[in-house]
């Protein structure tokens, strides 16, 4: 007994290792500046100063909400679809919500901008046909179709992953049992379905939050969300004691909003958060 | 069939690759080794290596015909040259004051030099090894943030200016505030990065760029939220496909990098404002830590060969302070009036600021972007 334990210390030591090297030391770098100022001395105002990034975070959130309720409403339908297709059927379709991952992420947002710039591909092709062009670049629509763009398949995966597993035969049965097709939905697949789900809407919704590139690409640097405000402190304002304390407040948020999402996933089995 | 159809595709790739990869390697313009007035061949420093640490397209690199200067470089020497770029001196900055990274040699413009000066951060040159200094003009020499000329060696230089495309602007610009022209509005551009952003705006208002009263900071932020409703977007490099694809109007930028945009886009013209406007040197030092100062002082002194610094000046497009290059007639743009104006350019210098005035910058720089 005592040897295997002895043998599981060991194994999990380099994961330790691993996990305080990377994870927990920046932690408490991150929270020891956001409570100094340059000299190192303990002070409250990075705390204080952040009362003028309320509308940062405002936008931060509401873009993010946004994007992960679109990609929600996307992704839900696609991967019921997917489940339910044939094998083959459900690999090629698996392989296209696969496919854009390959290319890196920087590239992808990249060329956003020439699809949608106002002499790029849709408006050039709308003038070519005598139509008006539309204004589609540097605009919040396109801050959050990036982040749609970008984060849909970590919505698609999971929720498709529950849905394959789903054993079909209670739809089968809520059906002889008398149940129209809506609340066969509403009553057996959605709820079955719930940790998927779950674990979906934190995947697309963290990344969004606490996204920067994406905004500053595709809203032409207009529209500050808190990961920009956090890379200009430590980027170009040298401010690494004021960047991190938004970088923890961001961190706050984040986890509040896995808990609350934990609390939903608890009522139906264990979710498969990260 | 499917198995044989897989193996020709991979194949199909892979000479693809290959093809790729050869062509890169085609153009490459040979350096005349014979012109070259110093001596590399330095037997205690082969094997050695460097860390240069470069502005991104910042030195000939062997594109188009012109000559690889870090090949050439590590060919003469057999010493390795670990070239990396960097996008904005605060970058560069953070990287090196964040410590864990070691340079040996790195290309400041003028205030973050003042400002690694006034830190330590730098180290002085041994100019017995940089002979070829003797090329440098003497208007670079004796500089704000050098005055003993201990600490840098000029590489290049430039001044903004506005860039305007002729075929969506009617009238000839004189003046900074064109930028403010509700006329243009959707079509202009404006620099992502709050020193230069703000300089737009002094100008305009008759400030020194260098200003430390906060009223004055503070007005400057005003002028660039009323001119938020109008700005395209907020770029740096990204100015060159915008222009030149006709997609903005109206940009300040650059002069050299003007020149690379009208290469592309006949239509595009320049003008210095008549309100002024900013002039930079970027020069080349080295830090506090660097490791090999001995290879670090022999790659200076070739970046001041008349030959690599015409392959230099010929492919930057940026000012070239070396008077070999400039009394060379093989040089393109002697007499090019974007980059030597005949006339006399009203201009200033950034100077470091201090961390109060920084923080103030910083903090109405978000404000400006919030708004």
């Amino acid at each position: 007994m005592k040897k295997t334990s002895f043998l599981s210390k060991l194994i999990n030591a380099p994961y330790i290792v691993w996990s305080v090297l990377f994870i927990v030391a920046p932690m408490i770098m991150v929270v020891y500046y956001a409570f100094t100022d340059r000299s190192g001395a303990f002070t409250w105002n990075n705390i204080t100063a952040l009362t003028a990034y309320k509308e940062t975070f405002a936008r931060s959130i509401g873009y993010a909400v946004a994007a992960t309720v679109i990609c929600l409403v996307l992704a839900y339908p696609l991967a019921y679809i997917m489940a339910r297709s044939k094998a083959s059927k459900q690999r090629t379709l698996m392989m296209l919500v696969m496919l854009p991952m390959w290319m890196n992420f920087l590239i992808r947002t990249y060329s956003w901008i020439s699809i949608l710039s106002n002499t790029g591909i849709i408006n050039n092709l709308l003038k070519a046909v005598g139509l008006p062009t539309v204004q589609m670049i540097n605009t919040p629509g396109a801050v959050i179709l990036g982040m749609v763009y970008n984060f849909l398949p970590y919505m698609v995966l999971p929720i498709y992953s529950i849905m394959s597993k789903l054993d079909y035969s209670l739809t089968e049965a809520a059906q002889d049992l008398g149940c129209s097709s809506t609340s066969v939905l509403r009553r057996v697949i959605m709820p079955l379905s719930m940790p998927g789900v779950v674990s979906g809407i934190t995947m697309v919704f963290v990344p969004s939050v606490s996204t920067f590139y994406i905004s500053q690409k595709l809203g032409g640097g207009k529209f500050l969300l808190v990961g920009d405000s956090i890379e200009m402190q430590f980027q170009s304002a040298y401010n690494y004691n004021l960047g991190a304390s938004l970088s923890l407040v961001l961190m706050l948020m984040i986890i509040v909003c896995m808990l609350v999402m934990n609390r939903f996933a608890d009522d139906d089995e264990e979710a498969i958060l990260i | 069939m499917k198995k044989f159809l897989s193996v020709l595709m991979t194949l199909v790739l892979f000479a693809g690759i290959l093809c790729f990869a050869g062509c890169g390697s085609q153009k490459v313009g040979a350096l005349d080794t014979t012109k070259l007035v110093g001596n590399y061949d330095v037997e205690s420093l082969r094997g050695t290596e460097i860390n240069v640490y470069n502005w991104g397209e910042y030195i000939s690199d062997g594109e188009d015909g012109a000559v690889n200067v870090i090949a050439e470089f590590e060919n003469l020497t057999g010493i390795t040259v670990n070239y990396t770029t960097y996008a904005s001196n605060e970058d560069m900055y953070s990287k090196l004051k964040s410590g864990g990274v070691s340079y040996d040699v790195i290309i400041p413009s003028d205030y973050m030099i003042e400002r690694m000066v006034k830190e330590g951060m730098l180290q002085k040159l041994d100019f017995a090894n940089i002979p070829n200094y003797s090329y440098i003009a003497n208007e670079y020499k004796n500089l704000y943030f050098d005055p003993e000329n201990a600490y840098s060696v000029p590489y290049t230089g430039g001044m903004v200016g506005l860039i305007y495309n002729t075929t969506m602007v009617d009238e000839v610009p004189d003046s900074w505030s064109i930028m403010w022209d509700e006329k243009y509005s959707g079509q202009i551009l404006t620099f992502n990065n709050s020193r230069d952003a703000f300089g737009v705006a002094q100008y305009l208002l008759g400030q020194s760029v260098n200003t430390t009263d906060v009223a004055e900071w503070e007005a400057a932020a005003q002028k660039l939220k009323e001119q938020k409703p109008l700005i395209q977007s907020y770029v740096m490099d990204e100015i060159f496909t915008k222009m030149e694809s006709g997609e903005a109007a109206i940009a300040p930028y650059y002069a050299g990098d003007f020149l690379t945009m009208q290469d592309v886009n006949p239509d595009l013209a320049f003008v210095y404002p008549k309100e002024g406007t900013n002039i930079f040197v970027d020069s080349m030092c080295i830090p506090a830590t660097a490791k090999n100062k001995a290879a670090a002082e022999l790659f200076i002194n070739f970046m001041c060969e008349p030959e690599i610094s015409l392959a230099n000046a010929e492919y930057l497009f940026y000012l070239c302070p070396n008077t070999a290059v400039l009394a060379d007639d093989r040089y393109s743009l002697k007499d090019n009036e974007v980059l030597y104006p005949k006339q006399t350019v009203e201009a200033e210098y950034f100077h470091n600021l201090d961390q109060d005035t920084l923080d103030l910058l910083s903090r109405l720089w978000e404000e400006v972007k919030l708004a």
